[in-house]
């Protein structure tokens, strides 16, 4: 049998070297299969887009791999593609990502086209133009899925004049207000190895990894890369406030209840997910998938959610319903969070999510793009290489008097956004 | 045993295939059942689906909320799904508590109750999966498309079914259809990851092997008769997007044509599971400026079935020239032979796209089981060696004989814009 506690990320496993340029690598290796991924996040994300052309960070994004000084679009790709690589970027409020990966032999290939996409991008202005139109189609589609405007109205009512409430993709005409000038400009203010990170994991050796990095990406240098602005801070509500935001012809309606929740780094982190284990997701989506799916039949999927990163995060509750059961289900979601502040949770509820998270830690970091994901967690939040080796004891610390003053401190029934897109 | 895999079949007629891999500790086990929308009739659309779903109800050993609990607690993770032509489910758990799921598979194979109240809420939970599924133009369309294609053939229908039938069915026509495909001779079981496979097998042995062998029930097959001249089709809905699916007639999966078919995909609109910006039609539709999107994709089913090329229409530009470009491309690739470079090209990715599904226990578990349902396990092991073998003269010919416009359904989602 594979020893458990031995199988999970540590410092015996995880190498971490700092760059002189500041990029930050981590690596671990699996042998286990040919493959290797490569992920990691730098610090251009949206919140340095401007509100007239909201979008321009992920526009920059996209257009990384349309040409480079070396290679054209279809020359960046028909590298990747024709030994079976990919790589794509993704971008984020406080930073943008990339993920990729490929057969171990071609790694070097990987990391030369990261390199050039994220250091000498030459956005030509047809491939501009060709990704507007697509950026536009996406924005299109977002209008006519409930699911995404549900979670847009969200976010613009909770975090009201704060960056957050700004969807990252921008809107139709913040797009069309953004031109090829704009995206280099951004790219030489923004890109940079400060506060980059990059995670390998896969079929190679730790110090050959960092080799490679070093190679590809060891002598970028940017000068004056700009600090990211301070987040303005939270303006909390007062009380309840609901929105329908309406798409015609469509046969269901989403809806999204919830209100804020803690930082990743705060205290509060881990007694909050336990409590939103128990509130939506353990099992069969928790109370919520109890109440709303199994006992009343309203929803395929109804479950709730904590986003917690650098900033003030949310916390949650979606689901799909009938139009005509938008109302009665609600209500029921609401009844659920007054459950959660008024009662708490029980000694065998909390003890069930403690066995769910302890347990469900190796399924987690089963793959490479799993490891990869959480050795950027650790980087991201600086919870330490040893996270996952404490992780049992950072659960099972948790009281239930720690869950119930925490829902307290975040969830007022009274004081909630319920957004619905739908008929 | 070989390469690490052992295939048993009980008394009882259940196959088993077990394959041991000790890279994390976890075991994932998968059982799979001979049925699938394609054994639905007229009436009873969904009800494959259905059945899967009320396998989450319980049982009286396992309790409906007792049941996803005793998962969850032991950090395990589970689900299931319905295909044309199977049903699964799986439990991934830490390698010390596979018991339980073995247990529950082997419970709810026989002893699911399908209580009254439990069918009542979970027929408004699938509409309500059905609506969701029906806000998405790609969805209606799809839909429309498949029906098109398949007049005879039970592969006429979503596996979700249709209203009329989600509405009317009744918890005897669920609990006769459960009864009738779920016994052991009907089944496989799949596990992979890491246990001992002679202790494991003593083990299912004692949990399954007691259960008795049913009629091995009767799959419906009616044969699709071939296609008489292009089908097209539209629907209409909202929003401002227009989307064509084009559909061929493609042979069984377990079909010699299938791998020659397999690199026609890739080099028309990209291997599976990687980006497609090198493919002929990414080139040709979306670079161009014709579609902003481009995808195609066949099933692995047991009969044919079709492949569908999906696009979405460049806002300036109408499906009829898209169309066009596109038989433009389908007439190249049958009219010149591919260069060897792509036919290599298509190996490779082929060969990376098999190396990133065995990196994780879950994915070789599914593969076990899943090519059991439409061939067997050599399907999957000799899967990159007949790639391997398909030549330029194959591409060409299997390019001509599937890719005929007269074979073929094209549909169109035509957005409505905001008029009623």
């Amino acid at each position: 049998m594979v020893d458990k506690q031995n199988s999970l990320p540590g410092p015996e496993d995880i190498y971490r070297e700092v760059l002189p340029n500041g990029i930050t690598v981590l690596a671990r290796s699996n042998f286990n299969s040919p493959s290797v991924v490569v992920a990691g996040f730098f610090e251009a994300g949206a919140l340095f887009d401007p509100d007239e052309k909201l979008g321009l960070a992920e526009y920059t994004t996209a257009a990384l791999m349309r040409g480079t000084k070396n290679r054209t679009f279809d020359e960046i790709y028909n590298a990747l593609e024709s030994v079976g690589a990919s790589l794509g970027f993704d971008p984020g409020i406080h930073k943008s990502g990339y993920h990729g990966r490929s057969l171990a032999e071609d790694l070097p290939l990987l990391l030369d086209v990261l390199s050039e996409a994220l250091t000498m991008p030459t956005f030509p202005k047809a491939e501009v133009e060709k990704l507007r139109v697509q950026l536009l189609t996406g924005l299109a589609m977002r209008a006519e899925d409930t699911g995404d405007m549900a979670s847009m109205v969200f976010d613009q009512i909770l975090f009201k004049d704060h960056p957050y409430g700004r969807p990252e993709e921008g809107y139709p005409q913040t797009i069309q207000n953004i031109n090829r000038y704009d995206l280099v400009k951004f790219h030489r203010e923004h890109y940079g190895p400060r506060g980059m990170a990059m995670a390998i994991v896969g079929a190679v050796k730790p110090e050959d990894a960092v080799k490679q990095v070093k190679r590809a990406l060891g002598s970028w240098q940017v000068k004056g890369q700009k600090e990211a602005p301070e987040l303005p801070s939270l303006k909390m509500l007062k009380k309840t406030v609901s929105k329908h935001h309406r798409i015609a012809g469509k046969s269901q309606s989403d809806l999204v209840i919830g209100t804020n929740g803690p930082r990743r780094r705060d205290p509060e982190f881990m007694s909050a997910s336990i409590g939103n284990n128990i509130l939506g997701q353990f099992g069969m989506m928790g109370r919520i998938g109890d109440v709303v799916r199994e006992k009343s039949g309203l929803a395929y999927y109804a479950y709730s959610s904590l986003n917690a990163g650098l900033g003030p995060g949310s916390w949650e509750v979606t689901a799909g319903v009938s139009p005509q059961h938008v109302k009665k289900a609600s209500g029921l979601i609401v009844d659920e969070l007054k459950r959660l502040v008024q009662e708490g949770v029980t000694a065998d509820e909390l003890a069930d999510t403690k066995a769910n998270f302890i347990g469900r830690l190796p399924l987690s970091l089963e793959s490479n793009g799993g490891v990869a994901n959480a050795l950027l967690n650790i980087e991201r939040h600086n919870l330490g290489l040893d996270y996952y080796h404490r992780y049992a004891d950072l659960v099972n610390e948790v009281t239930a008097e720690d869950v119930l003053n925490t829902a307290r401190k975040f969830i007022n029934p009274d004081r909630l956004v319920i957004a619905v897109a739908g008929p | 045993m070989t390469n690490n895999l052992t295939q048993i079949t009980l008394s009882n007629g259940l196959k088993v295939l077990l394959k041991e891999i000790h890279t994390a500790p976890i075991i994932s086990s998968w059982m799979w059942y001979r049925v699938g929308s394609r054994d639905e009739v007229q009436g009873r659309t969904g009800i494959s689906h259905w059945v899967e779903h009320m396998q989450f109800k319980g049982t009286q050993q396992f309790p409906a909320n007792v049941l996803d609990k005793a998962i969850s607690r032991d950090g395990g993770s589970w689900n299931a799904a319905t295909s044309l032509d199977s049903t699964r489910y799986y439990e991934t758990m830490p390698a010390n508590k596979i018991d339980l799921a073995f247990r529950l598979e082997a419970d709810r194979m026989v002893n699911s109750q399908f209580n009254l109240d439990e069918v009542a809420s979970e027929r408004t939970v699938i509409i309500s999966e059905r609506e969701g599924a029906e806000n998405e133009p790609l969805f209606l369309l799809g839909e429309a498309v498949q029906q098109a294609a398949f007049r005879v053939h039970p592969y006429h229908h979503e596996v979700i079914g249709d209203l009329a039938d989600l509405r009317t069915m009744t918890r005897d026509d669920l609990y006769h259809h459960y009864r009738r495909f779920y016994v052991p001779n009907n089944a496989v079981m799949t596990v992979a990851g890491d246990f001992d496979t002679q202790s494991t097998l003593v083990r299912i042995r004692e949990l399954f092997e007691s259960i008795p062998a049913g009629d091995q029930p009767a799959r419906l097959a009616r044969e699709e008769p071939p296609q008489k001249g292009e089908i097209r089709l539209s629907i209409e809905g909202p929003g401002k997007t227009t989307y064509v699916q084009v559909a061929y007639h493609f042979p069984a999966a377990s079909h010699p044509d299938f791998f020659p078919l397999t690199v026609v995909d890739s080099l028309l609109a990209g291997a599976s599971g990687l980006s497609n910006k090198t493919s002929r039609l990414y080139r040709a539709l979306v670079d161009k400026e014709y579609a902003v999107h481009v995808s195609g994709g066949a099933e692995f089913t047991i009969d044919p079935f079709i492949y569908t090329i999906s696009l979405i229409i460049h806002p300036r530009r109408k499906p009829e020239e898209v169309i066009t470009v596109l038989d433009t491309e389908i007439e190249r690739i049958q009219n010149e032979l591919v260069l060897k470079k792509e036919i290599t090209d298509a190996i490779k990715q082929a060969r990376a796209v098999f190396a990133y599904r065995t990196e994780n226990i879950t994915n070789q578990a599914f593969w076990l089981g899943y090519a059991e349902m439409f061939a067997d396990y050599s399907w999957f092991e000799t899967y990159l060696d007949k790639l391997s073998a398909v030549t330029a003269k194959d591409v060409q010919r299997v390019a001509n004989e599937y890719f005929k416009p007269q074979s073929r359904v094209v549909g169109t989602y035509v957005p409505l814009d905001g008029k009623p």
